[in-house]
């Protein structure tokens, strides 16, 4: 299981703001360890969901090339209060992690 | 015993009506190990983009840290379906997509890795067609290798 998804969730007059934080590596399989003189396993956030009221309003996909513990912020027209907002990410080991808001 | 034929039946149909999405909705691997941006954009969309004055792509001139580069990319377009973000210069340009339903307001803000110096592309499809706008962001320190 992955580290939780920090969430910030705000109605701004007819669409509601998410910003999301995941902690995650990140790793993109190209940083050298100088101990082994190995590359670190590429280790990276393939998929990114985001759901609105359990149906699915946006779908990312992710390379290595997306920085370490990623910051995404996107809008969902026609939000309301009490809607619910989930978040969920898989990476390329089989982790996930996912997590869910009630707008306020 | 009917009720239990038409439960599944209407089972049937609900399975008939996601897979279309099903379909479409699955990553682009091919891209992301695509080593130039052409191929991986060709390896999405099977399109190339035409430039849009309808785009706005916002990143820094200078990134200090190629590590974390903040963009944002939003558009005037109607009809997004998708909004992607390329770098170039990176080993592996194609960096992330987001598949936009009709719920979504067109806009998009990540923080990207840059390996060095690079045009940044932002390519948003809408109606069918790719549109893209691009910016030259100069890098000090890279961000991929050790």
């Amino acid at each position: 299981m992955g580290k939780p998804i920090k969430i910030r969730a705000k109605i701004k007059g007819d669409f509601a703001e998410i910003k999301a934080l995941m902690p995650h590596d990140m790793e993109s399989g190209l940083r050298m360890n100088p101990a082994t003189n190995q590359p670190y396993p590429a280790h990276y956030i393939t998929d990114f969901v985001a759901e609105l009221n359990g149906e699915v309003v946006m779908t990312a996909y992710w390379g290595q090339a997306v920085s370490k513990n990623p910051y995404v912020s996107f809008s969902i027209k026609g939000a309301v209060a009490g809607d619910t907002v989930t978040l969920r990410w898989n990476d390329n080991k089989g982790d996930s992690s996912e997590k869910e808001v009630v707008l306020k | 015993m009917h009720r239990r034929l038409v439960l599944k039946g209407i089972v049937a149909l609900g399975a008939i009506a996601a897979w279309p999405r099903l379909l479409w909705a699955s990553r682009p691997d091919a891209a992301f190990i695509a080593d130039n941006a052409e191929d991986a954009i060709m390896a999405v969309f099977g399109q190339m983009p035409v430039a849009s004055e309808q785009i706005k792509l916002k990143i820094p001139d200078i990134a200090e840290n190629g590590a974390v580069v903040p963009v944002t990319v939003s558009t005037d377009l109607a009809d997004v379906e998708s909004i992607s973000i390329v770098v170039v210069n990176n080993p592996t340009p194609f960096v992330a997509s987001f598949d936009m339903g009709p719920r979504m307001v067109p806009i998009v803000s990540v923080r990207i890795k840059m390996g060095q110096s690079s045009q940044v592309l932002a390519l948003v499809k809408a109606g069918g067609t790719l549109y893209s706008t691009s910016r030259d962001v100069k890098v000090t320190i890279g961000g991929c290798g050790g």
